[in-house]
């Protein structure tokens, strides 16, 4: 092969190339801040916060109430209510709570689930036998198990483990099942042609090749552990024998009559969502190097 | 790299047929086939699309078994009566038509799996092996590169070495260079013909291009429309090694000539039967 051809087809990738000449790669924050689209998300944000508080207060200002965002309080007084809770060791104590729980649940969903979908797309007698009642189980909403794990279970914290479990199981089972079916046969066939064997063939085609559906059932199976957890906390109470938690800070502050702290924590469950969603998108990019390039 | 050798690779393919479905809709793919490759032979096989080229190359990997018939590599019977499906094994390599790199591993990491897998060497070993014919190759600066960093012709090169490093005695070759532009595959065909001048194994590749069968081949099989038969043998009398003068010399246009028209009947009759035309 000469020096030409191989110019001729090697590809020009700025930054991947691994040719020492290279331009350094730009920093992640400063390739946000010089982005037009970061910056359009900046404008529109801050206009949302204006537009609520302008509505908020203009029965204040004029007299006349603005139909539903008028009886919400403004982001000023939200800001302030948060101000005074955030010293409060019982918001975080919510926080702390409400976090275990789901993580608790996510990650024995996990643990259970993985092998499961893997077990039902590599194992036909597996899949015959367990299968139908799986999903027979998969439609019924986390939520209407609430009152069977409550007698199932001999705590308040592990019925609500257990519904945030249930969350995120069946999502991850169907997409992980999903993702090994469809690994592409050119693959198998590669791999068993070189003298696979089956434990090789599931070690190294099979959950690599399902891992991209791992994180996108994990990435979904999240956003319904942290609905489940807060349903679950607002059913369970607080007091002695458990619950508390976020969805429990809600609660009391609505019945409470404190709608500012019922905003702050909604929008304490957003952040919480987004940073879980975040955690489990920077562990996919590192389980997947090969899938940063795309 | 492997060792030259032209005494292994010999396939023979007896009577074979392959009907798919033997109990439902009963399409025969291959009908009574036969053919005999010499050992260390270039074989290019042609024909219209869907005529049952890549069943014929299936049935040769393990792929898929046949009806009936039989199948030899160096005079042990792969397939036959008693065993419909061949074992898949490292000596029958196979280089798909979209690749099978995976993308989950470097290119030196997937050169490298085959040893791995098989216990013939550690990892530290087969990288390094891998690496070195990376180079061989002329992509060992891509070794630590993802599949889907490089290009298609790259990524193809680094698929043909993942077979080489197996030591086969066959290389079974899919339309490996068929979604290519004409300037990679001229590049392409350079280096098989490299590695084939280095190797002399036995080489199984089923195209549709002519000039392609003709540049490569020591035999060109022009097989029927389906159900798969050999129709002609275009024996390519053009003296190795090959350059690009061969693609302008007279004797290398009659010979695709020649191809051309044992095709285009075949074409003309997969029209006619509803087939779709030559791509």
């Amino acid at each position: 092969m000469t020096q030409a051809a191989q110019d001729t087809i090697a590809p020009h990738k700025p930054g991947s190339s691994g040719v020492s000449n290279t331009p350094k790669k730009r920093s992640k924050i400063l390739k946000a801040l010089s982005s037009d689209t970061f910056w359009r998300g900046v404008v529109s944000l801050i206009g949302f916060v204006v537009f609520w508080e302008i509505c908020s207060r203009m029965k204040q200002w004029t007299g006349v109430e603005v139909p539903w965002i008028g009886k919400v309080p403004p982001p000023t007084e939200v800001l302030e209510a948060w101000t005074e809770i955030f010293w409060l060791p019982g918001y975080w104590e919510s926080w702390y709570l409400s976090t275990g729980r789901v993580f608790a649940g996510f990650i024995a969903a996990m643990l259970l689930g993985i092998p499961f979908g893997l077990c039902l797309a590599v194992n036909r007698y597996f899949h015959d036998i367990f299968f139908p009642p799986f999903e027979v189980l998969r439609p019924i909403p986390p939520l209407a198990w609430v009152p069977a794990s409550i007698v199932f279970w001999p705590t308040t914290e592990l019925s609500i483990a257990f519904v945030t479990f249930l969350g995120a199981f069946f999502t991850i089972v169907i997409n992980v099942l999903g993702g090994a079916k469809s690994i592409d046969i050119r693959f198998l066939r590669a791999a068993q042609s070189m003298g696979a064997s089956q434990w090789d063939l599931f070690r190294k085609i099979i959950l690599p090749g399902t891992l991209p559906s791992i994180f996108t059932g994990a990435a979904v199976g999240m956003g319904i552990t942290w609905e489940v957890v807060l349903a679950g906390e607002m059913i369970s109470g607080g007091g002695q024998q458990g619950g508390g938690g976020l969805g429990f800070f809600i609660w009391s502050s609505y019945m409470g009559g404190t709608v500012a702290q019922v905003i702050v924590g909604m929008i304490s469950i957003g952040i919480a969502g987004y940073l879980s969603s975040s955690l489990i998108r920077y562990l996919g990019s590192i389980s997947m190097p090969w899938r940063r390039l795309f | 790299m492997t060792s030259a050798s032209s005494n292994r690779g010999a396939i023979s393919i007896r009577n074979v047929t392959k009907i798919y479905d033997p109990e439902g809709v009963n399409v025969m793919a291959v009908d009574d086939c036969s053919l005999e490759i010499g050992a260390g032979e270039v074989c290019m096989i042609v024909g219209p699309s869907g005529c049952g080229k890549t069943t014929l190359l299936n049935a040769i990997a393990g792929f898929h078994s046949i009806t009936e018939g039989e199948i030899y590599l160096d005079g042990e019977m792969l397939c036959g009566p008693d065993r419909p499906l061949a074992n898949q094994g490292a000596d029958r390599m196979v280089v798909f038509q979209h690749g099978a790199l995976f993308p989950w591993k470097t290119l030196a990491e997937n050169v490298a799996y085959g040893p791995i897998v098989q216990g013939a060497m550690s990892k530290a070993e087969a990288i390094d092996k891998a690496g070195t014919m990376l180079s061989e190759a002329g992509i060992g600066d891509m070794a630590k590169k993802y599949p889907g960093e490089v290009s298609s012709g790259m990524a193809r090169r680094a698929e043909i070495v993942r077979a080489l490093i197996n030591d086969p005695r066959v290389l079974l070759l899919d339309e490996p260079y068929r979604a290519m532009d004409a300037l990679t595959k001229s590049i392409m065909h350079e280096s098989l013909l490299e590695v084939y001048d280095r190797t002399k194994v036995t080489i199984f590749f089923i195209t549709h291009d002519l000039e392609e069968a003709i540049f490569l081949g020591d035999r060109v099989v022009v097989m029927t429309t389906r159900p798969a038969k050999t129709k002609k043998i275009v024996d390519v009398d053009i003296p190795r090694p090959r350059d690009y003068t061969t693609l302008s010399s007279n004797r290398f246009r009659e010979l695709v000539q020649e191809a051309k028209d044992a095709v285009h009947e075949e074409a003309v009759k997969a029209f006619e039967a509803g087939e779709r035309e030559l791509a």
